[in-house]
């Protein structure tokens, strides 16, 4: 039981995103339980150089960076076959980020190495198996299960961890490792690339979000909430009804099959409160919601409410504003 | 094409999650049950493609007897003929539900040949485990794209488009056969029609009972995440409220002007 513990890292000219950090304080927390060592592999682009500066105050032994000619971002079989080769040589577990990505890979190295990942975990206890706590429904639930392997393979659930600012520890010590992947290794890889979309503001980063469900009743309906939406400088966003009934695109979808939103405040109209719909709002500062139903779910989520028509109400607000910027 | 798409019954949970008394199960007994939007979206593109180019379809899933209502569902939007990999209720990890999946795949290819195309959600909707289909993908040694919201088919081969990380897309060109799990979006799924539902009574359903086996996870209990559930306070009824709102934007700081 004297292997180390891994944590997959990416590190740009920032240093390590957010989300490696997340996955690196997840996985010190196992290291110091067992009282083995903490290593990191540094994934993505390998002919970038890291500073392993970068990674000093994290407790971090060795960081590794794998060497290979030809083995960039674009290939998920590749990645998975280093790291499945590093983890099966090396370790006692692995933790990456439970991002798309994240859940990607390890899931990928699960299957290679035949073990059991545990995607999307809150908590972990590590001895012989590992009691972890891991999400379901997307954060509504959680499961506590045991994680019953040689080696343990876990994803942490996005934005769960506190990570503790940098202590004295000292940057790793830099340890390049060459991998034999073979051509069905590389063979999966990114054939193109679209940049992102510019323009408008991104339903992701709007300090406003004007949510629209059911009860707006059609395409039509959501002209009131884009009214509103625009004089704030927000976006509009909808239930899962509007976008099934197309009224609105999906990506336009809030929830657990659509968007996670952060915004100031959440303005829900005609939206019932579905657990498949909080989860992708529960982020937001504060919610209003505008329902004609005081009883509806969604006012044990709100921090204010309306009790009306959102087809009275939202056009009212809108002139308010208006009224109150003397236009 | 001869596609093969994987769907998982889960409960229809609303308003809030009800648990059995010893935390083992969602309550169920006053819940529908349905398949992911994933899921739906992967139906629907198979039914599509079948249609654009013929071939023929084929849904499979590992569950209760009760999970016949799901394989119904699809055929009653087109798919053709069915599998049930049938439970007697006890969970399947990941590792033991790709097992079982791909045996039972091995068998229908060694009767009816190969699927070209064999499609999963991206994550299912109750367990979120991210692995079912990346898994079977790879004891077929078939290439895998994950989280899939565009495939455009060209000859023996399909590009499937996602998400990159960027707010971007990236795309992959992969040669068939080969497995994409999708994510809702994909598509805009139809709703079952009534003679779709009756032809769908009539449709082919094979059953068969794998043994049930250990993968590595086991659950213990299910509970509910801590949430204070908060009261809305009430800032006013109908249009009369506006002032009150508009007051709220501005303590908030994003009235703006
Ligand atoms: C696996 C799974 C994943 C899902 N993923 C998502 C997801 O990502 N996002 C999502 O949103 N849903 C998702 N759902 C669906 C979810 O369960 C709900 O069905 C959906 O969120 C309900 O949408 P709604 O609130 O618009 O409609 P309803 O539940 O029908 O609610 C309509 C509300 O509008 C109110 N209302 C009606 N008329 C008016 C009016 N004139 N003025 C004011 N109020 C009015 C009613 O009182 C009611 O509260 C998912 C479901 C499953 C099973
Ligand atoms: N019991 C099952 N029967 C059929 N398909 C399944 C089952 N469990 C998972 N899948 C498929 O695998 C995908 C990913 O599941 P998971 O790895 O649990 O997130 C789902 O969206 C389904 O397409």
């Amino acid at each position: 039981m004297s292997r180390p513990v891994v944590a997959l890292v990416a590190i740009g000219d920032a240093g390590p995103d957010r989300a490696s950090l997340q996955a690196l304080t997840f996985a010190r927390a196992i290291a110091t339980a067992l009282g083995v060592g903490l290593d990191a592999i540094v994934v993505g682009d390998s002919a970038v150089e890291p500073k392993p500066a970068a990674l000093a105050g994290r407790g971090v032994t060795t960081a590794l960076v794998v060497d290979h000619p030809t083995l960039t971002s674009d290939h998920p079989d590749g990645w998975a076959a280093a790291v499945a080769a590093l983890v099966h040589e090396r370790y006692e577990a692995v933790v990456g980020i439970g991002t798309e990505r994240g859940n990607d890979l390890l899931g990928r190295v699960g299957a290679r190495l035949g073990l059991p990942v545990a995607a999307n975990c809150l908590t972990v206890e590590p001895g012989d198996r590992y009691r972890v706590a891991r999400q379901r429904w997307a954060g509504s639930l959680i499961e506590d299960a045991w994680l019953d392997a040689p080696q343990k393979i876990l994803t942490v659930a996005p934005n769960t961890v506190t990570v503790p600012a940098a202590d004295a520890s000292a940057a790793p010590a830099l340890e390049h490792v060459s991998v034999s992947l073979t051509e069905r290794d590389l063979e999966l890889r990114v054939t193109s690339r679209e940049a992102p979309a510019r323009g408008s503001i991104s339903l992701g980063d709007a300090r406003v979000v004007v949510g629209g469900g059911r009860g707006v009743g059609s395409t039509d309906g959501f002209g009131d909430l884009e009214d509103l939406a625009t004089l704030l400088g927000g976006a509009v966003g909808g239930s899962r009804v509007v976008t099934s009934a197309g009224w609105r695109p999906h990506a336009d979808q809030i929830g657990q099959t659509g968007l996670r939103i952060a915004p100031e405040i959440y303005i829900a109209c005609g939206i019932s409160g579905a657990i498949q719909h909080i989860v992708g709002c529960k982020a937001a500062k504060h919610i209003l919601a505008i329902n004609t139903d005081p009883d509806a779910p969604i006012m044990g989520v709100a921090d204010y409410a309306v009790i009306g028509d959102l087809h009275t109400v939202v056009p009212a607000i809108s002139a308010e504003v208006r009224r109150r910027r003397g236009g | 094409m001869n596609i093969l798409v994987c769907v998982k019954r889960v409960p229809a949970t609303g308003g809030r999650i009800l648990l059995t008394e010893d935390g083992s199960e969602i309550d169920t007994r006053h819940l529908g049950f349905t398949i992911s939007p994933h899921e739906e979206c992967a139906v629907e593109e198979a039914v599509r493609i079948v249609e654009a180019q013929g071939g023929s379809s084929t849904v499979l899933t590992l569950g209760p007897p009760g999970a016949e209502e799901q394989l119904r569902d699809a055929m009653a939007v087109g798919i053709e003929r069915s599998i049930l990999l049938e439970t007697d209720g006890r969970d399947w990890d990941p590792i033991a539900t790709a097992g079982a999946i791909t045996a039972a795949i091995a068998d229908q290819e060694a009767a009816n040949g190969p699927f070209d195309l064999i499609l999963f959600g991206n994550e299912s909707a109750d367990s979120g485990g991210f692995q079912v289909g990346i898994r079977v993908a790879h004891s077929l040694g078939r290439p895998c794209v994950t989280g899939a919201k565009a495939i455009d088919l060209g000859d023996g081969r399909i590009t499937a488009r996602r998400e990159a990380g960027d707010g971007g897309w990236e795309s992959f060109d992969v040669p068939l056969p080969a497995v994409v799990s999708v994510k809702e979006g994909l598509n805009l799924p139809r709703y079952p029609s009534v003679p779709g539902r009756l032809r769908a009574k009539k449709k082919e359903l094979q059953r068969s009972s794998p043994t049930w086996a250990a993968g590595g996870l086991e659950k213990i209990a299910l509970r509910l995440p801590q949430t204070e559930t908060t009261q809305a306070t009430v800032v006013g009824l109908g249009a009369d409220a506006a002032p009150a709102v508009v007051d709220l934007l501005d303590r908030l700081g994003v009235l703006g002007g």
